[in-house]
């Protein structure tokens, strides 16, 4: 029984050490974003590896998403006759909740990984040891450009996984299903608001920056070996996943 | 000078330094010998904070580095140059972009004279020619020169040398060997070298300390060590199997 509590307060202390632990490396992350924030050329590197390399991704996966948004809202709408406020549903769904979840997710899987693998075998082959003998601190190469590059990026990927899948939507519901495009564009003008518009830009934005936090933190303390490098890439994907989804629910309560 | 006092370091439940106590003279090359896994290398990490021991004192020029802040810190890791076991240099750049990334960043410069720092840097470590090629082009040997290289291009006043020969050939080990020779005969820095190479070693260090069971055993000139009557010490240096140092 004892050792069954002492596990268990083992397994506690763990957890909030490594709470504490992250906590502190966003902490000084953001300390060296205002301090030493990298080159410019560093940042735009890290742009267009997170942002521009992750369009193709982000305008496939939005194209389907909103094709499926117009196709299942469509038939939901006309069992009520309100096949015209599919623009409506398929606008806001995107713009408050899909777009930045999905751009999020997308870009998690595609950069987030990458993240901790480069900066993990950095780390197991003492490249970031390198780095600290020089008296260089390793947060102005390695994390800030990757900070500052997702949280520029992922409003912008937002913003156009919006516009693709409110495109998507209208080829199935306006050119497909014979939806007026009239009452396609003209619903969703009148009930899009600048409050969904900002509720997407705010939670993008937060969710870049838990990938970046993530991927860097789970990268820097990689542990031993290639086994080590894989372990934290696994762990930095599902972590981050999980993290925005939950981050999500509690965003848009507050937003709602 | 570099003196550690009493120093401790344990990875969880297994005791790395014990009590450990040491002086290094400045402008000599000093050599740690020891068995395989009795933490040299986790010495050498101490000594420019990449780790900090449980308990003990760590002197720089008369600086305890183990109350100093980071920013503090640096200042003393600017005296210093090391060359990495695996050598870490930075994959995703070319040698000469390895090699000119210390001068890029801590110093101002102009291109011109950066260009030709490295150009020097790269011949008097014997490399022609590969300043365009990305380290997983170049054999260990090469790597372990381009190491050396980026170690000694700022000038520093004080080289770690972790196994700088592990690995090689014995003819390119006798020439990285002769290199840190030369190099030390040039800049008169101060040498910290962890090694195996006995007994080619003594020819390179004018103090050769040996590290065993977390302490140092023996500090004395190379031929102090030669002719100990430390029975570890005279077990390491014939490479026998039988005496105090057991095979794990």
């Amino acid at each position: 029984m004892s050792a069954v509590i002492q596990s268990i307060g083992h397994y506690a202390l763990a957890f909030v050490c490594e709470l504490g632990r992250m906590g502190n490396f966003l902490l000084y992350s953001g300390y060296m974003i205002v301090r030493q924030p990298g080159s410019p050329l560093h940042i735009l590197k890290q742009i267009r590896f997170i942002g521009t390399k992750s369009l193709f991704v982000i305008v496939l996966t939005a194209g389907f998403t909103g094709m499926v948004l117009g196709l299942q809202g469509y038939y939901t709408l006309a069992k009520f006759g309100s096949e015209g406020m599919l623009g409506t549903a398929v606008a806001l769904s995107l713009i408050r909740e899909l777009g930045p979840v999905l751009a999020a997710l997308m870009v998690t899987g595609r950069a987030g990984s990458a993240i901790t693998a480069e900066i993990g075998i950095m780390r197991i082959s003492e490249q970031i040891d390198a780095l600290e003998t020089m008296a260089l601190d390793p947060f102005k190469y390695l994390v800030t450009p990757k900070l500052i590059a997702a949280l520029i990026s992922l409003p912008l990927l937002c913003a156009i996984f919006d516009v693709v899948g409110i495109y998507g939507g209208w080829l199935v519901g306006v050119k497909l299903l014979g939806v007026n495009p009239g009452a396609y564009f003209y619903e969703m003008e009148k009930s899009v608001v600048w409050r969904d518009v900002y509720s997407g830009f705010v939670k993008s934005f937060s969710f870049g920056l838990i990938i970046a936090w993530i991927g860097c933190y789970k990268g820097y303390y990689a542990g031993h070996g290639a086994e080590g490098v894989s372990k934290a890439t696994t762990e930095s994907v599902v972590l981050t996943s999980v993290l925005i989804l939950v981050w999500d629910y509690f965003l848009t309560s507050v937003l709602l | 000078m570099i003196r550690l006092h009493n120093v401790y370091k344990s990875f969880g439940t297994q005791k790395v330094l014990d009590g450990l106590s040491l002086k290094i003279p400045a402008g000599k090359i000093t050599a740690i010998i020891g068995p395989s896994g009795e933490g040299k290398s986790v010495l050498l990490k101490h000594l420019i904070g990449l780790l900090q021991p449980d308990s003990g004192q760590i002197e720089v020029d008369g600086e305890n580095i183990l109350a100093l802040r980071r920013s503090q810190l640096n200042r003393i890791r600017e005296k210093f140059g090391m060359l990495f076991q695996n050598v870490a240099l930075f994959d995703s750049m070319t040698v000469f972009e390895n090699v000119a990334f210390p001068l890029q960043e801590k110093t101002a410069f102009p291109m011109d004279e950066i260009r030709r720092r490295v150009l020097s840097a790269l011949e008097d470590v014997g490399l022609k020619n590969i300043e365009h090629r990305f380290p997983d082009e170049l054999s260990g040997g090469m790597k372990k020169r381009v190491g050396l290289a980026r170690a000694v291009v700022l000038n520093p006043r004080i080289i770690l040398f972790d196994e700088p020969t592990t690995g090689l050939d014995p003819i390119i080990k006798r020439a990285i060997h002769q290199l840190i020779k030369d190099t030390h005969a040039k800049f008169g820095f101060t040498a910290v070298i962890v090694s195996h190479e006995i007994p080619e070693i003594f020819d390179v260090a004018q103090n050769v300390a040996m590290l065993f069971r977390g302490e140092i055993l023996q500090h004395g000139t190379p031929e102090e060590i030669m002719h100990s009557d430390h029975p570890a010490v005279r077990q390491f240096i014939s490479g026998s199997l039988d005496g105090p140092i057991q095979m794990m």
